[in-house]
Parts: C-alpha cells; sequence; structure tokens
C-alpha cells in the first residue's frame, strides 16, 4: 500500500511489447522458438498427428471415416459439445466477474484466502464434485427442500441428470479460470484510469464499460478461450451429472479408443475435434483482438486496492454471497461427509487414512509427496517452455506464424486426453525415446495441458509492458538492471507466479492425461481418490472424502503460498 | 551461442535472467531426451540394461540366460493390488524384481497393449478379461506359456487351449440388493422377477457403453434371453422405471439406497458378488450381517487372465512372473487385495470373504469370441431401446 506509483503512460504504440524481446541475441531469439516448437512436436504433434494417421490409413477406413462424420449421432454429438460450452462459458464469465472485481479492486480481510480457495474446484477429481452435486441436487438435498418451501412446491425438485447440474459443475470448476486469469490483469490496471473519467462525469457503469472492460479485453477473451475448451472436451462431468446418453466428442472418442479400439472412427472423431476447437479458437481470437495495447497497466499493485464504501458493500456482499453459493456450497458437502460417521462428526476417516491397505495401497502422506512432485516438475516445465513461448508469440504477434503457434500451443486442452496417451504410445516407443513408462512421461503429459495458461498469462503481460516505461527509468539514472528489475520483473514476475501456480494446480489435480500412462510411482492423490471410491464399503467412501480434503488443503496451501511470495516480493520494489 | 553474450551484456544485464531462464528450458528438454537415454538401465522403458546390452540387442530371446535381468514389469490396470510380501517372496525365489506399471481401466490397459503389440510396454499384463480376451488373442499381444502349476487352476476358467493367457482369478458380475428395504417382503430372485411391478422403480443399472459392470450385465440379459428375447427385456426394464448411471462409482454410491453412505433410494443395483464382503469388511463399525445381498442367478462372470507379452525382452523373467501368480502365495492373497476369487481350487480362502461371499453355483457365462463380436452391435441397440 505504501508503494509509490511508477509513472504510468497510456500507449498507443502496438508494437512496445517487441521491445522486451528487440535486443535479444539471435541464438535466444531462435531458442524461445525452438524450445516450445521442439516440446510440442515431440509431445503433441507427432504422437497425436500419428495416431489420428494410422486411424485414417487403417483398411477401408476412408469410407468409415465418410460414415463417422456423416453419421446424425455425430453431428448430435458435436452440436451438443459446441452449445453446451458456450452457455456453460457464458455463466462461468457471469459468475467469474465479480469475482475478478473482488480479488483485483477491493480492499477486504481474507482476500488471499479466496484467491486460493477459488482454485480448489480446479484440482477436485470429477467423480469427487459429482458426489457433492447429486447430494445438492438430489430431491433428498435440503437445498431442494428449501428451494420447494421457497416457491411452494409439493416436493423437492430433483435437479440430477438436467442440464442444469451440468451447468453448475461446469461453472464450479472453471469460476477460478476467470477470477485468477482477469483478476490477475485488472490488479494491474491503473486505477486512475477510472478516477479521472469518473472525475469528467462518468456513471460508475460508464466508466466501467468504457475504461475498465477494454482493457480486460485481452484477459476475458483468454479466460473463455480456456473455459470453452474445458467445458467443450467435458467428461466425467457430463456422464454423471448428465442425463443418460448425454455425450460430448469426448465421451464419444474415449469410448472408441479406449473401449471399442474402434480406430477409424475414434481417429475421425478425434480429427473432428481438433478441426472444431481450432475454428472456436480463431473465433475467439478474432473477437478478442487486443486493441487495448498496453495501455492502462500499472507496475504498482496495490494502488487500485480500496476499502469499500458505501454502495460498494453491496456489491461486496452480492459477491460473496455468487460465490459461496456457487464454490462454497459443494465444497462444504465434501468437508461434512469427511467428518460425517455413525456418531456424529469426528475425524475418524482422516485418522482411517493411516491404515493402509489394499484400496489405498499407500499412505497418505506419500501420495501428497508424489502429487508434489509431479506438480512441481511440470509447474517448472510448463513455466519454462510456455515462457519461451510466451516471448516468441509476442515477438510475432502480428505475423500469421505469431498467431499460428499461438494457437497450436492452445491445442492440447482441446484434443481428448485418451488420444495423447495412446499417441505417446505407438511414439514414443523406441530408444532413446522410450519414455512410455519413465517416470518424466506424467510431468511432461501434465506440462502439456498446463502450458496454455502460462502463455496465455504471460502473453497479455509482456505486452503490456510499455517501452516508455523502461525509457523513462533510463532517462531516470536507472541501471539496466535496475530498469529491468523495477520496470520489467514487477510486471512479469506477477503474471508468472499466476501462471505456474495455475499450471502446479493443473497437475495436482489432473487426472485424464495421468491415467492413460503407466505408472511404476505411488499413485497421486486423485487416483487414489478413485482408487478408494471404486470399492465398497463406508470406510472406503469416507476415506476418500478425507482424502479430497487433503487434496483441497494441499492445493490452498500451495496456491495461497505462491500468491504471497508474489505479495511480499512486490513488497521490496 | 555463448559468443553472443558478452556483445549484448550492455543494454540490460535484467535480460540475464531472461536468457538463463531459456538456458534452463533448453538444458531441461536435453535432459529430459538425453537422461532418458543415459538412465535406461535402471529405467523402466528398457530393461535391456548396459551389462547385457551386447547379448540382447544380437539375440533377445536368449538375453537373460547369464546375468539376470533384475526387473520384470507387470502391466495392469489401476485396480490391481497385492501385497508386498507377495512380490517380495517372488523376488526371494526368482532373483527378479517386479515392477508394476498401472494404468487407466482394464479396457484401456489391454487396448494400449493391442496397439503395441509386438513392442509392448512392459513384460507381463495381467487384467485382460473374458470380455476383452479375444481382442487382445487376436492382436497377437501374448506368447504362449503353459504355466508350472496350470493343473491346479479350474479348468472351467482356461479358456485358450493354447495357453496364451491364464486364469489368475474369477469374480462375478451380480445384481445387489438393500437387505433393509425387504424386511416385509422377498428380494427378486431371478432376472424375469425384475419386470414385475413389484420391483417397479427400483433397479439402476450401469451404462454398457461406458461401464464394465454395466456391459457384463447386458451380457447376461444377452445370455439368458437369447437373440429373441433380449431387447424386449429391457422394453420391459425400461416401462418397469430402469435407471441408468454412466458409472459404478455413481450407480453404487449415488442411486444406490444399500450402500453405507449413499444419498440413493434405489434398493436394486449392478454391483459384484464381492460387495457385501467388502461392505462388512470396510464397515464403519462392526456388523454381524452384510448390509446387502446378492441375487445369484444375475451372476455374470469375469475371469481375469495374464500373459507374456510378445516381444518382451525379459521372457525369462516374464514366464517366471506368470509362474508365480499361479502359486498358492499369490493365489491365496488376492480375496483380500482385489476381492476376487483366486483362479486356484485349493487355496484357503479368508473367513471374513467367504462368509459373506455369494458363490453362485453356476454363474452366466458367454463365449469370448462371441462378446467381441457382438458387444458394439449389443450396447448400440440397447442404447436406442434404453435411452432411446
Amino acid at each position: 500500500m505504501t508503494t509509490p506509483a511508477a509513472p504510468s503512460h497510456g500507449s498507443d504504440v502496438p508494437d512496445a511489447a517487441r521491445a522486451i524481446t528487440r535486443t535479444l541475441p539471435t541464438g535466444w531469439r531462435v531458442a524461445t522458438v525452438a524450445v516450445p516448437a521442439v516440446f510440442f512436436a515431440v509431445l503433441f504433434v507427432w504422437p497425436v498427428g500419428t495416431i489420428i494417421a494410422t486411424g485414417l490409413t487403417e483398411a477401408g477406413a476412408g469410407g468409415d471415416a465418410l460414415d463417422v462424420l456423416l453419421a446424425p449421432t455425430t453431428r448430435r454429438v458435436l452440436w451438443f459439445s459446441t452449445w453446451q460450452a458456450v452457455l456453460s462459458t457464458v455463466l462461468t464469465l457471469a459468475v467469474g466477474l465479480p469475482g475478478a472485481w473482488l480479488v483485483a479492486r477491493v480492499d477486504v480481510p481474507g482476500r488471499t484466502l479466496f484467491r486460493a480457495a477459488v482454485t480448489v474446484p480446479f484440482v477436485l477429481p470429477t467423480v469427487v464434485v459429482a458426489s457433492a452435486f447429486t447430494g445438492l441436487l438430489g430431491s433428498g438435498s435440503p437445498v431442494m427442500a428449501w428451494i420447494a418451501g421457497l416457491f411452494g412446491l409439493d416436493a423437492p425438485p430433483r435437479l440430477t441428470q438436467t442440464l442444469a447440474a451440468v451447468l453448475l459443475a461446469h461453472v464450479f470448476f472453471n469460476v477460478a479460470v476467470v477470477v485468477r486469469t482477469v483478476g490477475g490483469r485488472w490488479s494491474n490496471l491503473d486505477p486512475r484510469l477510472v478516477r479521472a473519467a469518473r472525475s469528467l462525469g462518468a456513471s460508475p457503469w460508464q466508466a466501467f464499460r468504457t475504461v475498465t472492460l477494454p482493457l480486460l479485453r485481452p484477459a476475458i477473451t483468454a479466460a473463455s478461450a480456456i473455459t470453452f475448451l474445458f467445458t467443450f472436451t467435458s467428461f466425467g462431468i457430463v456422464l454423471i451429472l448428465g442425463a443418460p446418453g448425454m455425450a460430448t466428442l469426448e465421451v464419444a472418442i474415449y469410448r472408441a479408443t479406449a473401449q471399442l479400439l474402434d480406430l477409424p472412427q475414434a481417429s475421425t472423431l478425434a480429427l473432428l475435434q481438433v478441426v472444431a476447437v481450432a475454428a472456436a479458437l480463431l473465433v475467439n481470437a478474432r473477437l478478442g483482438r487486443d486493441r487495448a495495447g498496453s495501455s492502462g497497466i500499472t507496475t504498482a499493485a496495490h494502488r487500485g486496492l480500496q476499502r469499500p464504501r458505501g454502495l460498494q458493500w453491496a456489491g461486496v456482499g452480492a459477491t460473496v454471497l455468487l460465490m459461496a453459493v456457487v464454490i462454497g456450497l459443494p465444497i462444504a458437502v465434501l468437508v461434512e461427509r469427511s467428518l460425517a460417521t455413525a456418531d456424529g462428526h469426528s475425524l475418524a476417516w482422516y485418522r482411517a487414512l493411516a491404515d493402509t491397505d489394499s484400496v489405498l495401497a499407500v499412505a497418505p502422506w506419500e501420495a501428497v509427496r508424489t502429487s508434489l512432485v509431479f506438480a512441481v516438475a511440470a509447474a517448472a516445465v510448463a513455466t519454462v517452455v510456455g515462457g519461451a513461448a510466451a516471448v516468441a508469440i509476442t515477438r510475432r504477434r502480428r505475423s500469421t506464424w505469431g498467431r499460428a503457434f499461438d494457437l497450436l500451443l492452445m491445442l492440447p486442452l482441446g484434443v481428448s486426453a485418451v488420444t495423447v496417451g495412446f499417441g505417446f504410445l505407438i511414439t514414443l516407443d523406441t530408444p532413446p525415446l522410450d519414455l512410455r513408462a519413465s517416470p518424466i512421461l506424467v510431468p511432461l503429459a501434465q506440462a502439456l495441458v498446463a502450458i496454455p495458461f502460462v502463455v496465455r498469462i504471460l502473453v497479455p503481460a509482456l505486452e503490456a509492458i510499455d517501452d516508455r516505461l523502461r525509457q523513462a527509468a533510463a532517462v531516470l539514472g536507472a541501471s539496466p538492471t535496475g530498469t529491468w528489475r523495477h520496470v520489467d520483473l514487477p510486471i512479469l514476475f506477477r503474471s508468472a507466479t499466476v501462471a505456474a501456480g495455475f499450471a502446479f494446480a493443473i497437475s495436482l489435480g489432473e487426472f485424464g492425461a495421468t491415467v492413460f500412462i503407466a505408472r511404476a510411482t505411488s499413485p497421486t492423490i486423485p487416483v487414489a481418490i478413485y482408487r478408494l471410491l471404486g470399492q465398497p464399503g463406508a470406510i472406503n467412501l469416507g476415506r476418500a472424502m478425507a482424502m479430497s480434503c487433503i487434496l483441497m488443503v494441499v492445493t490452498i496451501v500451495v496456491v495461497a503460498a505462491v500468491d504471497r511470495l508474489r505479495v511480499a516480493d512486490l513488497g521490496a520494489f | 551461442m555463448d559468443q553472443s553474450l558478452p556483445r549484448h551484456r550492455r543494454p540490460t544485464r535484467g535480460r540475464g535472467l531472461r536468457l538463463a531462464a531459456v538456458a534452463a528450458a533448453v538444458a531441461l528438454l536435453a535432459s529430459a531426451c538425453a537422461g532418458e537415454a543415459a538412465d535406461d538401465p535402471d529405467a523402466p522403458p528398457e530393461p535391456s540394461g548396459a551389462t547385457e546390452a551386447a547379448t540382447a540387442s544380437t539375440d533377445p530371446s536368449d538375453a537373460p540366460t547369464t546375468p539376470q535381468d533384475p526387473a520384470v514389469q507387470l502391466v495392469t490396470h489401476d485396480s490391481f493390488a497385492i501385497s508386498d510380501d507377495v512380490l517380495a517372496a517372488f523376488t526371494d525365489q526368482t532373483g527378479y524384481e517386479v515392477e508394476v506399471l498401472r494404468s487407466g481401466d482394464a479396457g484401456a490397459t489391454v487396448n494400449a497393449a493391442v496397439l503395441t503389440a509386438g513392442n509392448p510396454q512392459g513384460d507381463v499384463l495381467f487384467g485382460v478379461d473374458n470380455t476383452l480376451l479375444s481382442r487382445a488373442l487376436d492382436a497377437e499381444v501374448f506368447v504362449p506359456h503353459e504355466p508350472a502349476e496350470a493343473d491346479a487352476l479350474d479348468p472351467a476358467l482356461v479358456l485358450d487351449d493354447q495357453w496364451r493367457v491364464t486364469p489368475i482369478d474369477r469374480g462375478d458380475v451380480c445384481l445387489n440388493y438393500d437387505v433393509s428395504a425387504y424386511t416385509d417382503g422377498e428380494p427378486p430372485s431371478t432376472l424375469d422377477d425384475l419386470t414385475e411391478p413389484d420391483y417397479a422403480g427400483q433397479l439402476v443399472v450401469e451404462n454398457p457403453a461406458t461401464s464394465s459392470p454395466g456391459l457384463a450385465f447386458l451380457l447376461a440379459t444377452y445370455s439368458t434371453f437369447g437373440e429373441d428375447g433380449w431387447e424386449q427385456y429391457w422394453e420391459d426394464l425400461v416401462a418397469n422405471d430402469v435407471a441408468v448411471s454412466a458409472g459404478w462409482e455413481d450407480a453404487y454410491y449415488g442411486v444406490f439406497s444399500g450402500a453405507a453412505g449413499s444419498e440413493g433410494d434405489r434398493p436394486l443395483v449392478v454391483s459384484y458378488a464381492s460387495s457385501p464382503p467388502a461392505e462388512v469388511i470396510f464397515a464403519e463399525e462392526e456388523l454381524d450381517e452384510a448390509p446387502t445381498g446378492v441375487i445369484t442367478a444375475s451372476c455374470f462372470q469375469q475371469v481375469e487372465f495374464a500373459g507374456v507379452l510378445a516381444g518382451t525382452d525379459n521372457e525369462a523373467g516374464a514366464r517366471a512372473l506368470v509362474d508365480f501368480m499361479v502359486q498358492p502365495e499369490f493365489q491365496a492373497d488376492i480375496p483380500l487385495q482385489m476381492f476376487v476369487f483366486p483362479a486356484r481350487t485349493d487355496v484357503e480362502l479368508p473367513p471374513e470373504f467367504v462368509e459373506y461371499s455369494a458363490v453362485p453355483d453356476d454363474p452366466i457365462t458367454m463365449d469370448p469370441a462371441t462378446i467381441d463380436d457382438r458387444r458394439e452391435e449389443l450396447v448400440q441397440r440397447w442404447t436406442e431401446i434404453v435411452l432411446g
């Protein structure tokens, strides 16, 4: 709060961001392209391309592929995947934007905890979340009974196995994407712009619409692209919470690959999914073309934080209530279940985690350790590779190559984990690249999923750095290092920690890619939870819930620590 | 790259950090690739280590004759479990360590093996069952190996006369009922009963397109009612308000009323013959009786097999491991680890397992080749009938 504001100038220089890399030596410039390019070529393009090609070239597959494409079920599945994803994205934005405002602009106690807690849904296994929603939305739920009372219904409504349940769960899972991506950008906006607009007579709404919203646009675009991809490829939520038979393209691909081993069908559908995802990304990129450039970005993180006043309290209250319902309630259900025993509430299930048996297969701390090791490795790889990619993309933002590269990096989010996993099997199978059973394949596959986040978060941050800030610092006598430390680093560091934190959380909760890779290590937390839920018995259910809560706590602690680190470091500047 | 550094020292030293980051990226990627090559001797993927590289590369079939390769890799699904002491006993007996590579469910594991036939991920595969067997055999995933104590196995479970696969365990997918829901009346005793009005709105099944017990139950109805009757049977079930869940977890914990901690309200579910003993063994407080029961007339037999993977570079170790999986020590560990019955008939079963387990006298079975032929079509038809 006491940090003096660095001078911030609105800049119309579109390519100001290039300055950051303009003077990079050629060798390093090549490396920023080569590292991510090689990474993606080896771990994504080659495996996925090979498995799709194998399926499409299998004997007699030509006709099959066409049949699959023209089948009415394919059209229905593609259409359903698309519209439910669009709807989920819109709803997630509607819930997430107030949350982003809260973390970026309002100085209320518990902000840090809130920002960390919002990440929790992101890491929770689908089955666990689905069971919480089943509890909340089923006819036996107290919430439904309350709604019935409120509207004078005869019987409590039942929302399980409906589209509403799917959409609610999608919002639950993805609200963190909006809160953290948009909130990160929002906290970098210079609050004086809005104050200036207000002093010139704009209403709060006008100021938001004409000043803040355009400046947030790149972050909103990025967040909606990611949310769209996640919900477009939704698997477990649609299966468990949706009506029986409700299927996304992802479900169809999983069935064709992992159950029917019908490679021609799987490959056709996978190709269709890649094309659909790429088309959606192109539309998104067009909608979100960054016109704001670097204007309005400040290096002073805390200037915008304000104690709420007057009407703002109503906004804070409404936002907190919204978050409590959408995120808090399902989490509360899980916590309650982890404590519920026949004789009231106790820590019995947590104590039971100490008795390692065949179902749990591993001491809980060991699962935590495995998860943490994978997550640290994945976050490191994702930050380094994604960081290099972000620098490369920023430099080539306006060229076709730059945009194509940008798009390619997003694709893993839109490609089925089983496609990638099976692609690994038939490509990374000969020494020296026989990685199939190597312990490093899991974090590498997880990094593949996390890199799009790193890129989405870092590119806007890199673009936002106004070269005139550096020039000003240099004129005022700052050494080159000093300039970098005082101008570039705070902005980059803030974004990089957000990105690394995200990558970490993704890896911690990642199940899809992990599960299709043969692992010799002890199970990760999500895998242990699935094992527990796979056997009958009160102890297994109780321990699965306790394990889920441990996963939540680990997530909150790590993410809060990363957030804290970033605040502490900034304080030094 | 180094020579360009001094030239660029001047503009900003801050860039050095960025360079370091990029350098780290390159190094990491390089070490990721190179590390694999270098680590090979003790890393999982290629057990043909440096010690025997020469012999192994010239003639893989007799590679492990002199210095034994210390590891056998067992490729299996995520629900595989066996005691550590049992695996240690194998190492004591043979000198081979077992490395367990787990991934996905049985379907994904078998399909991964089919995709990599000839260049397998490991040496032995465990977890292919009778519903998937035909596909694996057709793809020539396994090499024949008749285990040392093959005679001790239940002959009814030996489904491949060439011994490309060896039966290791068997379990049954059966209807379970909530005992407390039938204190006044009788639970259904046959598949036919389920279409009676008395049991309307009581059954939840898993979708056979996404769940293996769901598929097993569909096969049980197909096997029971035949080509001409099974579709009508499912139409009757739909008329009797059958519920469908995507997977076992959701059906058992979310819809079935008999599971401890369940929120459900339907007293009949497709689960396993071993679910009642698991309810007792993993009960919160000691139970005298299982809270759920099994309708034995509905049971569909699932047999799990192991086999030596074709193209293994540790064939001797692989053969030794399959032999060991048939031995009493391994077989006796199966019930309480995986909640299924051992394939051997002469091992003693744990009392808590026997007491609460229902053993169907005559489980429904189906020829693996027929299953493979008809599976997709049956699921397709089922989807049309039940989900419309």
